[in-house]
């Protein structure tokens, strides 16, 4: 799901780096105050996790391949806004880097998978958890927090791609970036995570979770915030 | 270090040095490249033409470890392979370097 350079029109990634960026200034202010050094390890190693898991292409016989991007555990682990940090330093690496993602779709790929996916995680874990401390319910919130987060990241990647063609064609009517509409684009990405991608990130999402809760319960701050909310 | 941090790394390891899986999977079931990640040469032929705009941005910049493989995509899997690991510990490297720096700016003033 990361946007290459050429996909997206200017009036299309301009916007999204201010937006990528206004959130990324307002996660190091929350981090500052809700993350102490203990937890610096831990957000180096949700980066590189996070960088890992993205090159563990999945293949779909005979199609297209994709990838898990971690960043719904990291957002229940961590919090939405630390994983906003993890998966941001990784997407700016992988872009300057390895290439993986363009210069110019920084913003927009930050968007997606650093920003609309860890929220759309946490939330949805935070609502389908409820105050509730039974491991099924806990279990069922992990893996739809991953699943659903990856799918709405693939979404919106798929309308940037779509809109495209609307807001960017020549004098001829020939698009100019992306040349799939909005049709194509968003079945096309939907469907391939909703089968199959996003179904690895909800199993890895539960597995991690478990681990953590088995090992170092203390640490995972959507468990901490919802008995904090309870009080 | 802590048992418990001590065990994640070990996993982070793990998972870089089983990184190749990532390009051997896809190529031993057929399956191409990511939806809307495809090179200007493949556009062409899924579509018969670049679209202007697109082909005048898709290379302004030259990444130095292209596709995380040294040699380009075209490499024999030998290379692959080994290129593959290789990014996975930069990428770890960097990762660390990086969230270091951030976390020097951020918490300096408290000590």
């Amino acid at each position: 799901m990361h946007i290459p350079d050429g996909y997206l029109s200017p009036q299309t990634y301009i916007p999204l780096y201010g937006v990528s960026i206004a959130f990324l200034g307002i996660a190091l202010k929350k981090i500052r105050e809700d993350l102490s050094a203990k937890h610096i390890p831990y957000l180096a190693m949700a980066a590189a996790f996070s960088f890992l898991v993205q090159m563990f292409n999945i293949p779909i016989p005979g199609g297209t391949t994709g990838h898990a991007v971690g960043a719904g555990i990291i957002a229940l682990l961590l919090g939405p806004w630390t994983a906003v940090i993890a998966v941001s330093v990784v997407l700016i690496m992988q872009a300057f880097v390895f290439g993986d993602g363009g210069i110019t779709a920084i913003g927009a790929n930050c968007f997606n998978m650093a920003i609309v996916m860890p929220f759309v995680a946490y939330w949805t874990f935070i609502l389908l958890k409820g105050f509730s401390q039974n491991t099924a319910r806990v279990t069922v919130a992990a893996f739809f927090s991953g699943y659903v987060g990856l799918t709405a990241a693939a979404v919106c990647a798929a309308f940037m791609f779509g809109i495209q063609p609307i807001i960017a064609a020549g004098p001829d009517g020939m698009p100019l970036y992306a040349p799939y509409p909005l049709s194509i684009a968003i079945p096309a990405m939907a469907v391939e995570h909703l089968f199959v991608f996003s179904i690895v990130e909800g199993v890895m999402t539960v597995a991690l979770l478990k681990y953590f809760l088995k090992n170092e319960s203390t640490l995972i701050y959507a468990m901490r915030e919802a008995s904090r909310e309870k009080v | 270090m802590k048992k418990f941090e001590k065990r994640l790394w070990l996993g982070i390891f793990v998972l870089a040095v089983l990184s190749p899986l990532g390009i051997i999977l896809p190529e031993k079931f057929g399956a191409g490249g990511a939806w809307g990640e495809w090179g200007t040469d493949a556009l062409e032929k899924l579509l018969g033409y670049v679209p202007v705009g697109l082909k005048n941005t898709a290379d302004i910049w030259a990444a130095p470890i292209r596709d995380y493989i040294f040699g380009g995509k075209d490499a024999v899997l030998s290379t692959r392979i080994v290129s593959y690991i290789v990014s996975a510990f930069i990428g770890i490297a960097l990762a660390c370097i990086i969230i270091l720096l951030i976390s020097r700016l951020l918490f300096k003033r408290e000590k």
